[in-house]
């Protein structure tokens, strides 16, 4: 059973126009697996990415959880790898001309899950923000 | 009481009308072999391959992909039989189930020096081997072209071994049923293991 990446609801963030705020996420992989950081080992293995796709804000950076260094029976060295409950920020630019009220802002997060004996392929799942812009 | 219960299952498997599998073998009896979906892929070159075309031959058809790394470690295992076993009839082919495809697969092939043919698998094919939700997943393909042993995960050397010999020792066996099940073909799961 290929396991799933949770994403936990994010309470409404409120924004400022011309100024900047910081979301953050948590996120969590069921025990027993773990996912590439962002940063893997190899340049085979697939990051954990989030990209945001559309919406008011701006993307301004993206704060990674720091990975662990694991061995599996699979690999001859450490891997970079998240596992469990993880946290994902992002720094946005809020426009001057964003619109006032409520709206949202929407990404998606990849990620490529295995345990210590398989791998399951690469899934893209939503994230999204609910805004309350003033 | 055990001990007769177990002799007296050996005893029903000594009167099957199947020929016997090895003891503590991973093949399958004849009897429970299925046969194996055709599929048309194509390889590095573009052209298309049947699993028909290793008709007669013992195959391992490995689904894997560059960034499995328990896939990987297999990998020189099968390049290894291939070398070995190539001129009793057995051939590996490896099925790249990478979204990037070639771009992906050929500098990996170069790199680890696979010896055997690779071809870029589609979704069509990953759901007649039952939906291959976990990488690897290999099958053991017996001169009928039926399938002998399912390997869901990472697997050990001397069973893939031993299972190939036995089934390179073996004649060529009836035709089988033409399904595959829709869960891998009642592949162990989750500890390498094999059906």
């Amino acid at each position: 059973m290929a396991p799933t990446l949770t994403v936990a609801p994010v309470p409404t963030v409120k924004a400022h126009k011309g100024a900047t705020a910081v979301v953050t996420f948590k996120a969590v992989l069921p025990p027993g697996y773990h996912a590439n950081s962002n940063t893997p080992t190899d340049a085979y293995l697939i990051p954990l990415t989030l990209k945001w796709t559309g919406g008011p804000l701006q993307a301004d950076g993206i704060t990674y959880p720091k990975p662990s260094q694991e061995k599996y029976s699979f690999s001859e060295k450490p891997l970079s790898v998240v596992t469990g409950e993880f946290s994902i920020s992002t720094k946005f630019k809020v426009p001057a001309d964003a619109p006032t009220g409520a709206s949202a802002q929407n990404g998606t997060l990849r990620y490529q899950a295995c345990n210590d004996r398989m791998c399951f392929a690469p899934k893209t799942v939503p994230v999204s923000l609910s805004l309350d812009i003033e | 009481m055990a001990i007769a219960g177990v002799a007296a299952i050996l005893g029903l498997i000594a009167c099957s009308p199947s020929r016997p599998v090895r003891q503590g073998s991973l093949v399958k009896e004849d009897s429970q072999r299925k046969h194996a979906p055709d599929f048309a892929l194509k390889d590095a070159n573009g052209k298309l391959v049947h699993l028909a075309d290793y008709k007669g031959k013992v195959v391992v058809l490995d689904f894997w992909a560059t960034w499995c790394g328990p896939c990987v470690v297999e990998i020189p295992w099968f390049t290894e039989f291939q070398r070995k076993y190539k001129d009793r009839g057995f051939e590996v082919v490896g099925v790249s189930m990478d979204d990037e495809g070639w771009k992906a697969i050929t500098p990996f092939v170069e790199r680890r020096k696979i010896n055997y043919r690779v071809l870029l698998g589609d979704d069509k094919t990953g759901d007649q081997y039952g939906g291959l939700e976990a990488l690897p997943t290999t099958f053991l393909i017996d001169r009928s072209g039926r399938i002998a042993s399912v390997h869901v995960g990472l697997s050990g050397k001397k069973e893939f071994e031993d299972a190939i010999e036995e089934l390179l020792e073996a004649p060529a066996g009836p035709a089988g049923d033409t399904s595959v099940s829709a869960n891998g073909a009642d592949a162990h799961r989750g500890t390498g293991a094999h059906s």
